[in-house]
């Protein structure tokens, strides 16, 4: 195993921790899309291609693209009417009040 | 033969009053039963607020940790306990990893006639460069179909789950758009997507035709098409995406692509089981019409993977194709 490697399982593990010590869900997503980024590089070393394109396309692109989606769903991330009235940031109960009077007047 | 019964005699059956009940044409209870209605009950505020009160009380002595001794030590068991599962936990995995056999020893239980035989004679038999591609959808075909078919039920629970009815849609979409989340006609998203959408198409293509000779094959080059999908999607909305991909085109390739696996590989069973003549030309290796039937079966789980992975973010998204 080369330097280069060791780093890299390094910050697989560091990835894998801070996901789940992250307050933030979207940082979380993030990290996580960060992991399989490096996951898919780790494949290529390990000399099975066929695994890092899947890895780099279902890992790092569609799967975070749908929690994305999903938080927005949930209203979890900030929405950008919100972020032009520059209002303060806002912690997870607040908002989810403020997505739940959003769901009263949506049709 | 069944004697055809009149009606007044039929109404007599107990058949008769089972699919009474069952359709709820007519309530067993109503009028045979007596029944009174229901009174409101009503609880005076001043009560409720009493109540609340108690509670509040109760809440406070159980979890202020001064006066709950017992509370305030099983909260450190409750931590110290936590710490030391995990740690006794990844002590027993490593543990049972230091007796696994060291990767590459030719005396692996791995390295049977299996494989063996795959490395040596795939080439010949399968006609594929690409050992793993010529692995699992030749030997390994009937494991890759079931795996397609996953992903076929996967798309229909979740259609099933959030697809919204279209007159709904619509009426939502008069309303606000198709881009209620997105930002409206984002310059650098839409600049973005622009030069890179066709340079993802053609390298998900390339992936899907080129899977018996280079890295790769239908699942993965199906993932970066449903990526670039959804990118192309994304930036432009879903009205430009439907005039080449909407329900009709998704139903009609998912259905298509699925089919076609099955009958070529139900052809390749039938023929290989029965050892009659294999009527698939195998090719020159390494030529793009090689491989037999390595290139339509790939391409069939291509367009299966980019249709599921655009349906998930449509229905996700929209709550329609």
């Amino acid at each position: 195993m080369t330097l280069f490697q060791c780093i890299l399982m390094g910050f697989l593990i560091v990835c894998a921790i801070s996901v789940s010590f992250s307050k933030n869900l979207l940082n979380s997503v993030l990290i996580y899309m960060s992991y399989s980024l490096v996951m898919s590089v780790i494949w290529v070393c390990l000399e099975s291609p066929d695994l890092a394109i899947t890895e780099a396309a279902v890992g790092a692109g569609v799967t975070s693209i749908l929690f994305f989606s999903t938080l927005k769903k949930i209203h979890a991330i900030q929405i950008e009417k919100e972020a032009d009235e520059k209002t303060p940031a806002i912690s997870m109960e607040e908002s989810v009040e403020i997505s739940d009077e959003e769901g009263g007047e949506a049709p | 033969m069944s004697k055809l019964r009149p009606q007044s005699e039929y109404e007599k059956t107990a058949a008769f009053h089972f699919f009474r009940w069952l359709s709820g044409s007519k309530d067993p209870y109503l009028g045979e039963v007596e029944m009174q209605p229901q009174k409101e009950t009503e609880t005076p505020v001043a009560t409720i607020l009493d109540r609340m009160d108690e509670r509040q009380m109760i809440r406070d002595k159980i979890y202020d940790v001064d006066k709950n001794r017992m509370l305030k030590f099983f909260n450190k068991i409750y931590v110290a306990s936590a710490i030391l599962f995990c740690i006794v936990l990844v002590g027993l995995l490593l543990y049972t990893v230091s007796y696994l056999p060291r990767t590459g020893n030719p005396s692996n239980p791995d390295n049977n006639i299996v494989s063996e035989r795959y490395i040596e004679n795939g080439l010949q038999e399968t006609g594929a460069l690409n050992i793993v591609a010529g692995m699992i959808l030749t030997y390994r075909a009937f494991d890759t179909f079931g795996e397609t078919n996953v992903l076929f039920i996967a798309t229909c629970c979740v259609m099933v789950l959030l697809m919204i009815d279209d007159a709904i849609l619509k009426k939502i979409e008069a309303h606000s758009g198709d881009r209620r989340f997105e930002p409206k006609n984002d310059v650098i998203l839409q600049g973005t997507a622009f030069i890179l959408c066709p340079i993802i198409f053609i390298f998900g293509i390339y992936i899907i035709l080129n899977g018996h000779l280079s890295p790769g094959g239908g699942f993965s080059g199906g993932a970066i098409l449903g990526a670039g999908l959804i990118l192309y999607t994304s930036a432009f909305g879903f009205r430009k995406t439907q005039r080449f991909f909407d329900e009709h085109v998704y139903k009609i390739a998912k259905i298509t692509a699925l089919c076609m696996y099955g009958i070529i590989g139900s052809y390749f069973y039938i023929t290989g089981a029965n050892g009659i003549e294999n009527h698939i030309p195998l090719g020159l290796p390494g030529r793009i019409l090689s491989g037999g039937i390595i290139l339509p079966i790939d391409i069939c789980v291509g367009l299966e993977v980019a249709c599921t992975m655009y349906a998930f973010y449509a229905l996700f998204r929209r709550g329609g194709l």
